[in-house]
């Protein structure tokens, strides 16, 4: 076997061509979930092995990686994907969103804005939007062919029975291109209206279930409700205490066994470019939130010696 | 319950036969291999009439209501059906969006056990709600509005609407599966033993209920049952089916108080005097 054999990362180049043909297909219905013949990846199903595949059969040479968990750079999943693409293909890595033309992530969609050209790539647990309604895989495809989404609604009317309003929090459904209800994968129905006529490519990969879907830039992606009942996107009272951000997604962080908490963002690397920016949120100068960015700055040392 | 008999059996009730059919079924056959379902069945159904089905366990009456409804495909023969929206249309030649459509608007399916025909997994009032949405209802106030009146004329307390199927008596959730049918105001309904499984008193009540709603809403059904006394009680015209046949066919008085069959003669002797 010569040289010109081994393919570029993880995959060969068999798997690579039947992933973008499935990808071309995805790109090509938007919302469409089009299947795929999975690979065994070297982690578990459930950590992401969707949206490695997706990743490592367009990664190129020239591409900048960023991969987030939970919104954080920082988190366990998102340490060892990087790693193992670093290791892999030698790519360089970066937590600067702006910087990074391929952003493999679950659960988020960052606060800084994407822009043209970059790839947003999500890890998919349960990619059937219909799947609490109906567990058939059968039936299930027959009503995506057929566009039958009543039972949908019949989710949301639920949620409003039972709390008074939607109270589904994530994985939202939505209807894209006017035309596939899709799940979203979990991310905060927050970023739900990130998604609509977005200028990037967004990717989904679900390992588990064997399906790529996909949302071409551009496209709309409009979250299913009710007239009297439209969606809303969570809020909160307050800002983050690190860096006093408003429009940032908030977790809520417990910081002792005597009721201390703080709210921070849970994009790390939006809340530590506003920090470096000089933005101070209400209890930045608390112990806690002193505890909190040390830990930061710790693991972004880190990661520079990672990239080094 | 003689008077309410003749009331609904009014001769005003049932318009003219001039009017086209609603339902023309011919020669309809289906075979499962090499046993057969049921076979040769002709009739006509118009707007306004109830036929009932009757025959023993295993006569076919399951696989005739299953062919007529689109469930299962004939093996021969057709089912022609004059829909408001489109005009006459051969059943079976319908692609599946729009037999699923007609599932929803012009036609309604009752089934033996409620626990099929229901989505026990949400509150009644979404499984009533179920229908408007599939076709496009999405205000939700006006859904949980008309899922109430629905609620309250099969008589079930309003105060349940939220309460899950799974809580509910086996009557009650016969009678939230005929609310959940018929809340798009259905013109043709399909019933496959609507009353079997229930005790005596509950049968009657639930008879009473759909004897008043079909004659209110001008409704058109083709009723499988095994029990004369529902047959009597609803159909106007009754088929008496044996072996997968057609063995007797007429008005329902005529062929109870007059069966020319053996196997109907049989039949209506059967019948336990309490």
């Amino acid at each position: 076997m010569s040289a010109d054999a081994i393919t570029f990362g993880y995959l060969d180049d068999q798997t690579k061509r039947m992933i973008r043909r499935a990808l071309l297909k995805a790109v090509a219905i938007p919302g469409y979930q089009v299947p795929f013949a999975g690979r065994e990846m070297p982690l578990p199903y459930g950590w992401g092995t969707g949206g490695i595949q997706v990743t490592a059969s367009i990664i190129g040479r020239d591409d900048v990686l960023k991969v987030i968990d939970q919104g954080a750079d920082d988190t366990t999943n998102a340490v060892s994907i990087r790693r193992f693409f670093r290791r892999v293909t030698g790519v360089a890595a970066t937590e600067k969103t702006a910087e990074a033309t391929l952003i493999q992530t679950r659960h988020r969609i960052p606060e800084t804005p994407l822009t043209t050209g970059q790839i947003l790539i999500y890890q998919v647990p349960i990619p059937e939007p219909l799947r609490s309604m109906e567990p058939r895989e059968t039936e299930t495809r027959k009503m995506h062919a057929l566009a039958d989404y009543g039972v949908m609604h019949v989710k949301l009317y639920e949620d409003i029975a039972r709390h008074g309003r939607i109270a589904t929090a994530y994985d939202y459904p939505v209807r894209v291109n006017g035309r596939h209800v899709m799940a979203p994968s979990p991310i905060p129905k927050f970023d739900n209206p990130k998604m609509h006529n977005a200028p990037f490519l967004q990717l989904f990969g679900a390992g588990r279930e064997k399906r790529l879907y996909a949302i071409p830039p551009y496209t709309s992606v409009v979250s299913l409700d009710f007239e009297d009942h439209p969606f809303e996107v969570q809020r909160w009272d307050r800002v983050c205490d690190l860096c006093g951000a408003g429009d940032s997604y908030l977790d809520e962080v417990v910081t002792d066994d005597t009721g201390g908490r703080l709210f921070v963002c849970s994009d790390s690397e939006y809340c530590t470019t506003r920090r470096d920016a000089g933005h101070r949120g209400p209890a930045a100068d608390s112990t806690a939130a002193g505890a909190l960015g040390a830990t930061l700055s710790a693991v972004a040392r880190d990661r520079t010696e990672d990239r080094a | 319950m003689t008077a309410a008999c003749a009331a609904t059996r009014d001769p005003q009730a049932v318009p003219a036969t001039a009017a086209a059919p609603l339902l023309a079924v011919e020669g309809l056959g289906k075979w499962y291999g090499p046993r057969l379902g049921c076979r040769d069945v002709s009739f006509t159904l118009h707007p306004g009439e109830v036929l009932g089905v009757v025959g023993e366990s295993g006569s076919g009456k399951t696989t005739l209501l299953g062919c007529l409804s689109g469930g299962l495909t004939p093996t021969t023969g057709r089912v022609a059906y004059h829909s408001e929206a489109w005009g006459p249309a051969d059943v079976h030649a319908l692609p599946e969006g729009r037999r699923r459509l007609l599932m929803r608007t012009e036609w309604g399916f009752v089934r033996q056990n409620p626990r099929d025909g229901l989505r026990l997994g949400v509150s009644a009032g979404a499984n009533i709600g179920e229908r408007p949405m599939a076709v496009g209802a999405r205000h939700y106030g006006h859904i949980r509005a008309r899922a109430l009146d629905w609620l309250s004329r099969v008589e079930i307390d309003p105060a349940r609407l939220d309460d899950r199927p799974a809580s509910f008596s086996g009557g009650m959730q016969q009678r939230l599966q005929i609310a959940r049918v018929l809340v798009n105001g259905p013109r043709l309904v399909f019933m496959d033993e609507p009353t079997g499984g229930l005790d005596v008193s509950v049968q009657a009540r639930l008879l009473d209920l759909l004897r008043d709603l079909v004659a209110r809403l001008g409704l058109s059904a083709v009723i499988v049952t095994h029990d004369l006394a529902v047959a009597r009680l609803l159909a106007h015209r009754l088929m008496v089916m044996k072996d997968g046949r057609v063995v007797e066919e007429g008005l329902t008085d005529q062929v109870l108080d007059d069966p020319h069959h053996p196997y109907t003669q049989l039949l209506v002797s059967s019948v336990l005097q309490a």
